[in-house]
């Protein structure tokens, strides 16, 4: 995909993020990820919990600090001086998964929004280029883009005031009062009624279409992902396994693990689960080799060894997969037949 | 896309005020909270208005005017105390004393104790840590001790109590402040926040003190109870201001002139009674207080 | 043979703002080897219907009806049968699996818990042996009984619930949402347990969750409810890949099928919210929120109709179509 190589707005470059939690093994929740955002793409970083997603996310955001590699926006690596941070701030931002949590019980939506407005003094900023604006107009924009009409209505009422909805279009206003390139959703609708996840993530399109905006929609929920994510990249215990369009990465799965993961979703087709035994692993104790083969199908059922790589799976860690080229999936079946 | 007609700050205030007339109507309801509350505007209002109702003449030892040690009279409601002076007058003058100095180590107290705690409680690392230990540390200190130097350090004045009460009670606040601290770092919406490019100043100041504020308030009610009767314990030893009467000043004159002994109990009885009352109205009103808070955070949450 | 009846079940609550009528006339059926599901979201009343089965109501709620478990009327069974009922007749694997579990005690402990408080006569030993053997069942190993519930993982807390369930061997087994907040893969492997179970062990099973897509591959008959009441039943399959009612329609497309090239770049909700059950639309309540909303919607509540061979809905459309299959 070219949007992706021509000129990524936000990449990981040999990210690495480790946590000493007191166990004898550093905990390594993000371990190697080359990834490559392209702008106006929306792209879904896909795993289980403890495979590291959430971690990843918070570190391109700027929120936790790498062990190795960097984090590029916009062809600058990050700096993580506080200035420098908030005005990456400005540029990036965070949509959280409970928007009940999110808000503080105590600000009106009203405050929740203009929040950020405050922290980097954007009504001064813009008066001082020019634009006649004040805040509140500033966040009645930004509730009204975010699908709360009129915004007005919405001023003085409490987070514990509205529905779960409503309550994640607030978080999502006051994330674009701040006008940002690009947005991180982690587990946008998760917690919100089923028949209206349809509605934010619908939201989220429009965001893309009118505004441009770029998105980051990091999730479990590969039905999500169907919806509306470009670019798909898969996660395992802290390492990408699959990258590539949702079409190819959904449709035609590559690595084990996404064919497991694809097989078990619901479904009344005639696809026969593949359901892994365990569970995964601890994040400070990956497997040598292709850290997936203690649980890989392929592997169990012979697969692996008729195209003789068994050894190789089991021994030898596979490379990081690069964050330009195409559809590809860290597994040595996959490199064995030149995909 | 309107604008308000009201502007937000308009909107807030006016959101603030509803709160606390409900808070006000909460409180109404506990009656052991509003029994208090009647005790302690029943004594606030003998404090202020004691040059109206208590000649301050009658303070001096030199213009005394009743015998030493009588029983109470018509003249003398509640008789006089070793000096000749009424006792009524005196508890009257003490009211004020033990009042502004609780309130006033109160306030030290709160204040230094709600920085330390919120402080320590924020910040990660050395800086956090620091602090904490510095409450602890603070903490083992005896209290009786370390009161007696330091008025004998800093020499016997109204100030200096209160000072001395202050710095001996905030780690009680501060470590309860701290834990409270700990518990809303925890919460998304201050994760949000950073995410927004908040600083520490912001955080701390727009979210970690307004969610710690209620507890913050039924605490200080708990800890001028406390103050008081630390107050009245330091003059019972003779280390407050010998100028100054108060309570505890009384119950010590009370003693050393052997009003046991010659059972002149309208010296003796009445301050005594007169701190009890005070420290149990700002209890009942501290835990009506922590009452109706709780439950608020418990909806909220 | 029918384990569970309920019928016409009404559930009142009395709050502090008023009666709210969290279940509007309700009709289930489970029988034993079956599994039923029960598909709906926040408010609809599928956790009430639920805890009616055990009457785990606060006294203060008003309940009309019948739920009849084994032939007895649960609403009216005196204090001893309904704690016989309770665990050895009919079980709950509860939501939220973290704060159903005790944090200071062995998960072993737990799950012996019922078994000692229902058969007494039973030793130590016995119970132990029987905490193994539903461990087994659930497929954790038995070194997993000493184990304390923040030791365990979110997938292997749900097991522990259902081996607790599972403990006094009841017939029927009630799970609120039990994989609501666990990963697919585990997931799937907690609902093949279930399936599993309902087979070998020919227990009837009523299997509550939002995810319609997980009630239409693991049940064999499924009920949605919106607002206190059933919307559409029938099997499970067909609701799921054909739904008659609006609403059953719009909580399908929710969780789309990977490969379905409408739901690509077209993720449909519905606009508004749930209702508040104190503050119910007139006529058909989802009629505020329905894509196709007719102008007798708002007057008329839709009865129940044939939908096709052994299925019903209550909307006004599918009315017109009574005869014609799916």
């Amino acid at each position: 995909m070219s949007v992706a190589t021509s000129n990524p707005l936000l990449e990981a470059r040999g990210l690495a993020v480790r946590f000493h939690a007191g166990g004898r093994f550093p905990v390594r929740a993000v371990d190697g990820v080359e990834l490559a955002i392209g702008k106006g793409e929306i792209v879904a970083l896909v795993g289980e919990s403890g495979c590291g997603k959430t971690t990843l996310a918070r570190t391109l955001l700027g929120l936790e600090r790498p062990s190795d590699g960097s984090v590029v926006f916009d062809g600058a690596p990050l700096s993580y001086r506080s200035r420098d941070l908030r005005r990456y701030r400005r540029r990036v931002q965070l949509i959280l998964q409970d928007p009940t949590g999110a808000l503080n019980p105590r600000q009106t939506v009203y405050e929740s929004v203009a929040e950020g407005l405050r922290i980097h003094r954007t009504v001064a900023r813009k008066q001082r280029a020019g634009v006649d604006t004040t805040e509140g107009e500033l966040v009645a924009e930004a509730l009204a883009k975010a699908g709360l009409r009129p915004p007005g209505n919405f001023f003085m009422s409490y987070a514990h005031e509205l529905s779960g909805g409503q309550r994640q279009r607030v978080v999502i206003a006051g994330a674009l009062a701040l006008e940002p390139e690009l947005l991180v959703a982690d587990e946008p609708v998760s917690s919100l009624d089923a028949s209206i996840r349809g509605e934010i993530l619908a939201l989220l399109l429009r965001l893309r279409d009118d505004l441009g905006l770029t998105v980051l929609v990091v999730t479990h929920d590969l039905g999500l992902a169907w919806n509306i994510a470009d670019r798909i990249a898969v996660m395992y215990l802290g390492r990408i396994v699959e990258v590539g369009t949702t079409e190819q990465v959904l449709q035609g799965p590559q690595h084990p693990y996404t064919q497991a993961l694809l097989s078990v979703v619901p479904e009344i087709e005639e696809v026969e689960p593949v359901v892994l035994v365990g569970e995964t692993p601890d994040p400070s104790l990956i497997p040598n080799g292709c850290r997936f083969h203690p649980r890989c199908q392929a592997l169990a059922a012979g697969v692996a060894a008729e195209a003789g790589v068994a050894d190789s799976c089991v021994g030898e860690p596979l490379v990081v997969l690069a964050s330009t080229g195409g559809h590809r999936a860290a597994c040595w079946l996959c490199l064995d037949n030149g995909a | 896309m309107t604008t308000p007609r009201l502007t937000a700050r308009q909107v807030v205030r006016r959101r603030r005020r509803d709160s606390a007339a409900r808070n006000w109507a909460d409180f109404r309801g506990h009656k052991s909270g509003v029994i208090g509350l009647g005790i302690l505007i029943f004594f606030v209002v003998a404090a202020l208005g004691a040059p109206v109702w208590a000649d301050a003449s009658g303070l001096k030892v030199t213009e005394a005017t009743g015998g030493v040690l009588e029983s109470p009279s018509f003249e003398f409601l509640l008789g006089t105390d070793d000096n000749g002076r009424s006792v009524l007058t005196l508890l009257i003058w003490g009211a004020r004393l033990s009042l502004f100095v609780g309130l006033l180590a109160t306030a030290i107290s709160m204040v230094i104790g709600t920085l330390v705690g919120v402080a320590s409680g924020h910040f990660k690392g050395w800086a956090g840590s620091v602090l904490f230990r510095l409450t602890e540390w603070f903490l083992v200190i005896p209290f009786l001790p370390l009161a007696i130097v330091l008025a004998s350090v800093l020499g016997a004045s109204l100030f200096n109590i209160a000072l001395v009460i202050g710095i001996t009670s905030w780690p009680g606040t501060a470590l309860l402040i701290r834990a409270q601290t700990l518990s809303i770092e925890e919460r998304p919406f201050l994760e949000r926040a950073r995410a927004l490019g908040a600083g520490h100043w912001h955080q701390m100041t727009r979210h970690v003190l307004p969610n710690v504020m209620p507890m913050v308030f039924a605490n200080t009610t708990l800890t001028v109870a406390i103050a008081i009767l630390t107050e009245t314990t330091l003059s019972f030893l003779g280390l407050g201001d010998p100028l100054r009467v108060s309570w505890g000043s009384m119950l010590d004159d009370a003693f050393s002139s052997g009003a046991i002994t010659t059972g002149a109990w309208w010296f003796l009885i009445p301050p005594g009674v007169c701190v009890i009352l005070v420290v149990l109205s700002f209890t009942l009103i501290g835990r009506a207080l922590e009452e109706i808070f709780n439950p608020r955070l418990r909806e909220r949450g | 043979m029918t384990l569970l009846q309920i019928r016409d079940l009404e559930v009142v609550y009395r709050t502090a703002s008023g009666p709210l009528p969290a279940v509007r006339g309700v009709n289930l059926e489970v029988a034993a080897g079956q599994s039923i599901g029960l598909a709906g979201e926040s408010g609809c009343g599928k956790s009430t219907v639920a805890s009616t089965i055990l009457r785990l109501q606060p006294a203060s709620a008003e309940l009309r009806g019948q739920v009849l478990v084994e032939g007895e009327d649960v609403l009216t069974m005196r204090w001893a049968p309904l704690r016989t009922l309770r665990w050895a007749g009919a079980s709950m694997v509860f939501q939220g699996a973290l704060h159903s579990l005790n944090p200071v005690r062995r998960v072993g402990r737990q799950i012996a818990e019922p078994i000692r408080l229902h058969e007494p006569s039973v030793s130590a030993g016995d119970a132990a042996k029987r905490v193994d053997e539903v461990l087994e069942q659930v497929g954790l190993p038995r070194s997993r009984a000493r184990a304390y519930p923040h030791q365990l993982s979110g997938g292997q807390r749900q097991r522990v619930m259902i081996a607790m369930a599972l403990a006094c061997r009841p017939r029927l087994v009630i799970a609120d949402e039990p994989t609501t907040a666990l990963d697919v893969m585990v997931q799937a492997q907690v609902l093949k347990q279930l399936t599993d179970l309902v087979h070998d062990l020919g227990i009837g099973m009523l299997l509550i969750s939002h995810d319609l897509s997980v009630l239409g591959s693991t049940c064999d008959r499924v009920a949605v409810m919106y607002a206190g009441r059933v919307v559409e039943e029938g099997a499970a399959a067909q609701v799921f890949a054909d739904p008659r009612h609006p609403y059953s329609a719009a909580l399908a497309r929710a969780f789309p099928r990977i490969g379905d090239p409408l739901a690509r770049f077209g993720p449909s909700g519905l606009p508004g919210d749930p209702p508040d059950p104190r503050d119910l639309p007139t006529g058909c309540s989802f009629h505020p929120r329905c894509p196709v909303v007719l102008s007798s919607c708002p007057q008329i509540d839709p009865p129940h109709v044939p939908a096709g061979p052994g299925r019903t809905a209550a909307c006004l459309r599918v009315g017109d179509e009574e005869r014609e299959p799916g």
